[in-house]
């Protein structure tokens, strides 16, 4: 009961229950492996109201600081590191050139709280840095992200430097942000563009083979 | 025998007001809404060199807006208005210019930060220009940091009796402050003068300017320059009551000032780009309550004032529409960038008029059949019965001429209205 306490605290965004309820649980001796984990229950359950449109950035950005004070709270406590299963690996970052990062971290939040692990290279990401932490993590999955026209370019320098080094055919590449749209998809050789961060959760899944029939429409 | 530039300028504003007050021109007008750095790249040059020499800046506008012949330009002291030097001179933070933390190639950048922390708002409220000059100037402009050691601005309420405070003023990097305030003061106004000319003489080649000022939603201002995006939706949850009380701070300020500005440039067009009342970045409840209130008397105080606003509604705006019929018809011209066209002339067709809307990534790498097949789409639908002038979705930065070329001349041919 305790559990779902928090879990929907947090989804209904009740900064200072949540707080509450965790800091009695910790004070409780309770483990706090469980605690983190009845928090990121309640963030899938942000993710999903963000993708059925009942959420907007704010209440991301809101529940994101929740979030982050139950874990400075927690941290001290936690003997080992959490453990969760993942879908899948996705190295995202905002392409060379642009330091735009809204919708960078939006897409970030997203599939985070849909299962996958994501490595957010930031703004102005150069293409070698992609490769390189490709390399590093073997991510199936590629996220680029771009607000302004010029990366366009930058999207299109960075597939060629991934194909360069013989890793093409190992990811698929999702491209968006700002005005990109299907003809930049064309332009720049990537797999596929979306429109939002519930799309490319959707590519995301459907890469990893998660969506199976009838299952998460 | 052609037309003088003098008919032209007159054709093409007759063209433009009838689409703005919803009659049927003579043709869908084409203007290129924010042209940036697209000049620079059209004539060569980097945008860095457009940035610092305006002599080039504005050799590279003429030579685009002669070559491409738009129905109107967009203001470029509205996209440029503080040159290279001047933000060096000032070490201002809030942006990355061309050469300054960006590529000498690429647009500038704007560098949003908590600038006003969350619990600022008693200050600001109770003395916005003391706040304004000892607080938050000193963060986003390097070299105002010794003002913060100021008294209180309101210290010379006493008069005579104030002025001891004056010795404040003379301690050396305060006096060094100031100074760089008035050299980057000095080459804002040799910019201006260089607008000014600019502006003359596309009027004696036949060429309207969009607009005479530009100013922010308040609910911008204080997110995108005050508080950040973060920061203020926080607040949003947080200190609500706070956020309104300095958004009705904000208002007369803003409008003033607009008015003032279009005053002094004798154009009637105020130019308003909204960031974050668009779709997603807040609920419909939201965009009620802190948004579109504010924006709403801004543009009527505008439109009070005889003159014709021009938001860029940036982003989506595509379950918003419905708010902006609340506004008079035939008064404002609504720059779009990705809401739905359809949708936004079945909603907006009788209140507004519609610009915008063309895809940069088509002007960027299409093919001519697909420019010019979307082209003639926008025109069908938004452009059915007037009301709709032909422009780009947001700035034409990184566009490319050839392909500009074979969207502006389709317009000029297919969107005759017969």
């Amino acid at each position: 009961m305790r559990s779902e306490d928090l879990t929907s605290a947090l989804a209904g965004l009740k900064e200072s229950r949540a707080l509450q309820i965790a800091r009695d649980r910790l004070n409780g001796d309770e483990d706090p492996m469980a605690i983190l984990n009845d928090a990121r229950r309640g963030m899938e359950i942000v993710g999903e109201r963000f993708a059925t449109g009942e959420y907007f950035i704010p209440d991301l950005v809101y529940s994101g600081e929740i979030l982050k004070q139950i874990t400075e709270m927690v941290k001290p406590k936690l003997t080992k590191e959490a453990a969760v299963k993942r879908l899948g690996k996705v190295v995202l970052g905002t392409v060379a050139g642009d330091i735009h990062d809204i919708g960078l971290n939006i897409v970030d939040f997203m599939l985070d709280t849909n299962g996958f692990e994501v490595y957010n290279l930031g703004v102005d990401t150069s293409a070698s840095k992609f490769v390189d932490k490709i390399q590093q993590t073997g991510a199936s999955i590629v996220g680029l992200s771009g607000f302004l026209t010029l990366a366009f370019e930058s999207m299109k320098e960075t597939v060629e430097a991934i194909k360069a080094v013989g890793l093409r055919d190992k990811v698929k590449i999702m491209i968006g942000g700002g005005q990109v749209d299907d003809e930049v998809r064309r332009y720049t050789g990537a797999d596929a563009y979306g429109r939002d961060a519930m799309a490319a959760v959707a590519l995301a899944k459907g890469w990893t083979g998660v969506i199976r029939n009838g299952e998460n429409t | 025998m052609g037309k003088t530039p003098e008919e032209l300028f007159k054709e093409r504003e007759h063209r433009i007001k009838d689409a703005i007050q919803l009659k049927v021109p003579d043709r869908v007008p084409i203007w290129f809404q924010d042209l940036s750095f697209f000049p620079a790249k059209y004539a060569g040059i980097a945008f860095e060199e457009a940035m610092y020499d305006d002599d080039k800046l504005f050799a590279a506008y003429k030579k685009t807006i002669v070559h491409f012949e738009p129905d109107m330009y967009f203001n470029p002291g509205h996209a440029i208005h503080t040159p290279g030097d001047a933000l060096e001179t000032l070490d201002c933070k809030q942006v990355k210019w061309p050469g300054h933390g960006v590529s000498p190639h690429h647009t500038f950048q704007y560098v949003e930060g908590e600038y006003m922390k969350a619990d600022e708002y008693d200050a600001f409220l109770d003395d916005p220009s003391d706040y304004t000059i000892r607080t938050y100037l000193p963060r986003v402009i390097g070299t105002f940091e010794p003002i913060k050691t100021l008294p209180p601005i309101k210290v010379f309420l006493l008069g005579y009796f104030g002025l001891p405070v004056s010795s404040a003023f003379v301690l050396p990097e305060v006096a060094s402050a100031f100074e760089s305030f008035h050299k980057g003061g000095l080459a804002i106004l040799r910019h201006n003068s260089a607008v000014a000319s600019f502006q003359k003489e596309m009027r004696d080649f036949g060429f309207p300017c969009s607009s005479g000022a530009i100013t922010l939603a308040p609910f911008d201002v204080l997110s995108d320059t005050l508080r950040g995006m973060r920061g203020l939706m926080l607040d949003m949850y947080r200190q609500p009551d706070k956020v309104l009380a300095a958004i009705d701070k904000i208002l007369p300020t803003i409008t003033g000032l607009a008015i003032a500005a279009t005053k002094a440039s004798g154009n009637p067009g105020v130019f308003i780009p909204l960031h974050r009342g668009a779709d997603g970045f807040m609920s419909l409840k939201q965009f009620e309550t802190f948004y579109w209130p504010s924006l709403k008397k801004l543009i009527l105080a505008l439109i009070d004032a005889g003159l014709t606003p021009c938001p860029f509604f940036e982003g989506n705006y595509t379950s918003r529409l419905e708010y902006l019929t609340e506004l008079p018809k035939g008064r404002v011209l609504g720059l779009f960038d990705s809401t739905d066209p359809a949708r936004a002339k079945e909603i907006l067709g009788d209140t507004m008029c519609i610009s915008g809307m063309m895809p940069l990534s088509l002007l960027q790498t299409a093919s001519p059949e697909h420019i010019k097949e979307y082209a003639k789409k926008l025109i069908d639908v938004v452009g059915k019965g007037g009301g709709f002038i032909m422009g780009p979705r947001s700035a034409m930065d990184e566009c490319d001429p050839e392909r500009v070329k074979v969207w502006v001349d389709f317009t000029k041919g297919y969107g005759v209205y017969r």
